[in-house]
């Protein structure tokens, strides 16, 4: 594989850049692989990578319907953090961070990766009582956290609304410093080349139709570019985990939702870190090119369309405004959609399934993005040992059946409830 | 915006509704032993179809009523509602 860097930028400059080798090929489908994972996205070429480089594990496809990188790994609002209260999810998070410092270094690709800060912001005395506790939780388990009261936050953020006389007026926050953001498109794409480049196919435009199970063992999948025998299969395809799961008569504990963001024209920079809005579901960040890049909720029903609906762009936007008032003057450059695998407790699914060599990854809910290094890395783990790796113990699929969910936001089993 | 026709009140926009999940799924009979499994189907297990869904709304805004609705998850359009006690053929 060719390495990026700043020699060959300039050797290649004086062709052009007309013979820079194609990041990753296009091949067909061979007749048997040791596993196969559905799914192109950020999880499944994160899974792909960590497979070939962890565990010597090469003869590997990685099978996506559309194109790599055309779902959630494309449409999210890039955000960082592991500012998570319960053990389970601090440490798989915090474990991603690592990843993520490094990331650029390990793919040799530049994915922009830019720890920024975010701040949670509180809006009322129990809320404060709700963050020190949170953070609190954070530090014990080695993940920064600073509690800032009103006069810090305003320091850091004077474009908020701080007047008197506000329905929700700011109290302070909670800011994880080490949070941020990373280029979205880049980290498919990195680990898509390094993946390939050890020997993972890649193999794009093939929809799966079925599997074939037989004794209760995984034998391989139908495509819709023929079968392909499979030692072992590892589904993380996010929204489509239901008409996967329907197929191999599995009902799971997930629906998917909508969840849209947009972006508003770029403007000078105004923003250094991530702030969320307490009194709502809003979140806003300026991107590198200068847009403020912004989501909240879902737009509250079941749906696969992976486009929006404006009731929920306005709901979210109103509390955007009443955040940060200087918001209403800029135009809307574009809004887009993606579809939510929504657990029942919030909480991701990484485990193995009642059928031998089938592997489950879905159930992340609103952040699935940060995940992408921690959830390939431990999927990679769960598949190529037939276990569960301890940062992954707790993501299992039986805990709706045990009763040891994590309930991170205590929003109980309707995660989709705004 | 989705418009919904109240089986109560006529067409009303999506505004005036607040979304209750899946029709389909029925509370076990509590006059006889129920498994884990069954109350795993009824609390957390759900099918989440591609295509033709029956849903609970409320008309939150107007009437306050439950009712169906039918509608398509992947076009958003909606095919028939019905009153919450209604049978769905």
């Amino acid at each position: 594989m060719q390495k990026y860097s700043i020699f060959n930028l300039v050797k290649n400059a004086f062709s052009n850049h007309e013979n820079w080798d194609l990041a990753w090929k296009d091949p067909t489908p061979k007749e048997e692989y040791d596993v196969v994972i559905i799914g192109g996205g950020g999880h499944g070429l994160a899974t792909a990578y960590y497979l070939a480089k962890e565990h010597n594990i090469t003869n590997v496809a990685i099978i996506e319907k559309g194109w790599i990188g055309g779902g959630n790994v494309g449409r999210n609002t890039t955000i960082i953090r592991s500012n998570y209260m319960h053990d389970e999810n601090g440490l798989f998070s915090e474990f991603g961070m690592n990843l993520w410092r490094k990331m650029s270094q390990d793919l040799n690709y530049n994915v922009m990766f830019s720890p920024r800060g975010i701040i949670n912001l509180a809006h009322s005395d129990a809320q404060m009582n709700a963050y020190a506790r949170r953070g609190n939780s954070m530090r014990l388990n080695g993940i920064d956290a600073v509690l800032l009261n009103r006069e810090q936050v305003k320091e850091i953020i004077p474009m908020a609304d701080f007047s008197e006389n506000v329905r929700f007026p700011i109290f302070g926050g909670l800011m994880q410093p080490s949070a941020g953001t990373a280029r979205h498109d880049a980290v498919a794409w990195g680990y898509a080349r390094q993946a390939d480049s050890m020997g993972v196919d890649i193999i794009q435009n093939c929809e799966v139709t079925g599997f074939d199970v037989a004794a209760g063992k995984i034998k391989g999948i139908r495509t819709s570019r023929g079968n392909i025998k499979a030692k072992k299969v590892g589904i993380c395809v996010a929204g489509s985990t239901n008409i996967l799961a329907e197929k191999l008569n599995m009902t799971l504990p997930i629906e998917t939702h909508l969840l849209q963001a947009c972006v508003s024209e770029p403007v000078k920079p105004v923003l250094d870190n991530i702030v969320t809005f307490g009194a709502g579901h809003f979140y806003v960040s300026q991107s590198d090119k200068g847009e403020m890049v912004m989501g909240g909720d879902l737009d509250g029903y079941n749906s696969y369309a992976q486009r929006g609906n404006l009731p929920t762009l306005q709901h979210v936007l109103t509390e955007g405004i009443a955040m940060m008032p200087f918001l209403s003057k800029l135009k809307m450059l574009r809004t887009w959609g993606g579809i939510m695998d929504m657990s029942m407790d919030g909480s991701p699914i990484i485990d193995k399934t009642h059928i031998e060599g089938l592997y489950l990854n879905c159930g992340w809910c609103y952040g699935g993005f940060k995940a992408t290094p921690a959830s390939g890395w431990t999927f990679a783990h769960t598949i190529a040992q037939d276990r569960v790796h301890e940062l992954n113990a707790g993501y299992s699929l039986n805990r709706f059946n045990t009763g040891h969910l994590i309930d991170e936001k205590g929003l109980g089993t309707k995660t989709w409830i705004s | 915006m989705l418009y919904i026709n109240c089986p109560h009140c006529g067409m009303r926009s999506q505004n005036e509704f607040s979304y209750g999940g899946d029709a389909s799924v029925k509370r076990p009979e509590l006059n006889k032993e129920v498994s884990d499994q069954e109350w795993d189907d009824f609390v957390y297990n759900r099918k989440s179809l591609r295509g033709k869904h029956l849903e609970l709304w409320q008309h939150i805004s107007g009437c306050r009523q439950w009712i169906k609705v039918e509608r398509d998850t992947a076009t958003h359009e909606i095919f028939r509602t019905f009153k919450a006690d209604e049978e769905v053929a």
